[in-house]
């Protein structure tokens, strides 16, 4: 049972929020990667809010579902989410890339409570999440491993060594969701490095396939929940998102995702721009301060 | 006093691969954790754990030839509970999975323990390709990582038991070859605390793995020449037993580093590392001098690579030679 249960509306103003975190978080670091985090944001809100079984006060309960960031460097996400489900003050955030923090640049598991694994290297999640996921079945626990990537890491060979085992073993107790956003540093990812057909490449190593907007809500729930029915196979989720979702100059442009230090990332006008669009949910309401 | 095999010097010393020591400690390991798994990459019987798969099958896994992900697997299982051991050839463990070790493994602090089998030129017939000569440079530059390098069979076993029983990342380097049993069940053994095989007083040979039995050939060749030889069994690469080490540079005043691996980076530079800061004295270095390997039987590649009886009898007098100045 997730701790929080909230309903698609109030998933969807908690999105929002994320998003605001994690605008202010870039401004203030002036390093990092924007157009995943916030793409992930509606994802990322539906797990910890509804999806997730975990208790924030108690970041190794045994009784946790686990979550595995692979895409380490989306971690702005995974940072905002955990604060608002109350794993460390929300004042913390403003620490993000900064000498001292707990919130590095990329996820460490041992600095930070709530963070299962250390992210960074591509790929290296998805191995793990397997490794936990058939230490939870040898254990007989019912447990589920959630298993967040990016599209731009299939380009790895590690993913499909991960993927293979997986669908060998029949890991049903685990659900990948995939960011397909379409794009990665250098350009968009069906230039750099083409990923499709990437259903039939899943269904090919014996994956479960699923496939949303990964903006829908209840989509999102409802795969999450689908994914729990399926016993002969690992699942798979690839979601559809808009990089940079929320801010209307930086949603679709991979020059958003961010890479190089002080790249990718707003400026003092442009995080006021975004923050303004956010609190005004694109200008339906009226600002707090205005 | 350190209790060592008496046919130590003897044609008819018994002989065992390394391997097959880890074989038998990761058997005892499971049968007295139940959360010890083991995971091997199309490599089980050469590394010697298709006995624990007999018995324990349950928790065995097989990876197929994938040695990045095997790594990342081990990872998962330990930072939920298990005690992975990840068995294949050092080439390929920690040579393909290096990334892999250093993130999911090293930095995260999962409790995973690397078996790299197939060390050294004395592979023999396969090449330079499977002969891994850079695993110790590899690994010990990695933090929250203990390196290992037993001499022989029952010191492997020894160092899975200790390793298993340890709570962290650990590398374990093997060899293929049955190599002389210089240590008994009796000889004491104690991870970071590097063991006197020989006491001298002009030179000490500070070496690491089978090969150092060739230093104690060495040694007892140099006895009837006059020059008094110790001998010290650095296990333990990292953490490193700096006393050991700095208070036999101090009794000798030079020092024969001797190991199966490049010079450059291993078992000798972690020595040196410590002579140079706190004692230095002149030192040798007897191992593989920045070449591959190539086929061939392995005691023709020991002589070939320099790291034979003879050769490190020259190393010595080098040393002395040095020292005199």
């Amino acid at each position: 049972m997730n701790p929080f249960n909230l309903s698609v509306s109030e998933l969807a103003l908690k999105a929002n929020n994320i998003r605001q975190d994690i605008i202010q978080m870039l401004l203030e670091a002036k390093s990092g990667h924007s157009a995943g985090p916030l793409g992930m944001a509606d994802i990322f809100s539906a797990l910890y809010f509804s999806v997730l079984q975990h208790e924030p006060s108690d970041p190794t309960w045994s009784g946790r579902d686990r979550l595995v960031l692979s895409c380490g460097h989306i971690c702005p996400v995974l940072y905002a989410s955990l604060a608002e489900a109350g794993y460390f003050p929300k004042d913390e955030l403003q620490t993000l890339r900064k000498l001292g923090t707990r919130l590095h640049g990329h996820p460490h598991n041992l600095a930070l409570p709530g963070l299962e694994t250390s992210s960074g290297p591509l790929a290296q999640g998805t191995s793990q999440a397997v490794g936990m996921a058939l230490a939870l079945s040898m254990n007989h626990a019912r447990q589920r491993v959630y298993l967040v990537m990016s599209d731009g890491e299939q380009d790895e060979g590690q993913t499909w060594e991960a993927v293979m085992f997986a669908g060998s073993r029949k890991l049903h107790n685990i659900t990948a969701i995939i960011d397909r956003n379409n794009i990665q540093i250098d350009g968009y990812t069906e230039d750099i490095m083409p990923l499709e057909d990437l259903v039939a490449k899943y269904k090919a190593f014996n994956w479960h396939v699923l496939e949303i907007d990964g903006h829908n809500m209840q989509a999102i729930i409802d795969a999450c929940n689908e994914a729990k029915t399926i016993f002969e196979r690992p699942t798979v989720i690839i979601a559809h998102t808009i990089p940079g979702r929320g801010v209307d100059f930086m949603e679709g442009d991979y020059k958003w995702h961010g890479g190089a230090v002080g790249t990718g990332v707003p400026n003092k006008e442009q995080a006021t721009e975004a923050l303004h669009e956010l609190r005004t949910l694109r200008g339906q309401i009226r600002g707090e301060h205005e | 006093m350190l209790k060592l095999n008496s046919k130590i010097g003897q044609e008819d010393i018994e002989q065992e691969p390394t391997r097959s020591g880890y074989g038998e400690g990761v058997v005892e390991l499971g049968q007295e954790n139940q959360n010890v798994v083991v995971l091997t990459a199309d490599l089980r019987d050469s590394t010697k754990v298709g006995e624990f798969a007999k018995m324990f099958p349950e928790r065995f896994v097989e990876c197929g030839v994938a040695e990045q992900n095997m790594m990342g697997i081990a990872a998962g299982l330990a930072l939920a509970g298990k005690v992975s051991f990840v068995s294949s050839y050092a080439t390929f463990s920690p040579g393909r999975s290096w990334d892999q070790l250093r993130v999911s493994v090293c930095y995260s602090q999962a409790n995973v323990k690397v078996i790299g089998c197939h060390t050294g030129v004395s592979v023999g017939p396969d090449g330079a390709t499977h002969q891994a000569l850079e695993d110790i440079a590899i690994t010990r530059v990695l933090p929250n990582l203990t390196v290992v390098v037993p001499c022989d069979s029952v010191q492997a076993k020894q160092a899975t038991l200790a390793i298993g029983r340890l709570k962290g990342p650990a590398y374990l380097r093997l060899t293929r070859e049955a190599t002389p049993v210089m240590t008994t069940q009796e000889t004491s053994y104690e991870l970071g605390k590097a063991q006197i095989f020989r006491e001298g007083t002009d030179v000490v040979i500070i070496g690491s793995g089978p090969v150092l039995y060739n230093g104690i050939l060495a040694a007892l060749e140099l006895e009837k020449q006059g020059i008094s030889v110790m001998v010290v069994n650095n296990h333990t690469i990292k953490p490193i037993d700096t006393e050991t080490i700095i208070n036999a540079a101090k009794k000798c005043g030079a020092v024969v580093t001797l190991e199966e691996h490049q010079v450059m980076g291993g078992a000798g530079s972690a020595v040196c590392e410590v002579l140079a800061k706190n004692f230095p004295v002149p030192v040798e270095m007897v191992g593989v001098q920045d070449h591959f390997g190539e086929s061939g039987e392995p005691e023709e590649l020991i002589e070939k690579f320099g790291m034979g009886k003879e050769r490190i009898i020259q190393a010595i007098k080098k040393v002395l030679s040095r020292k005199g100045r």
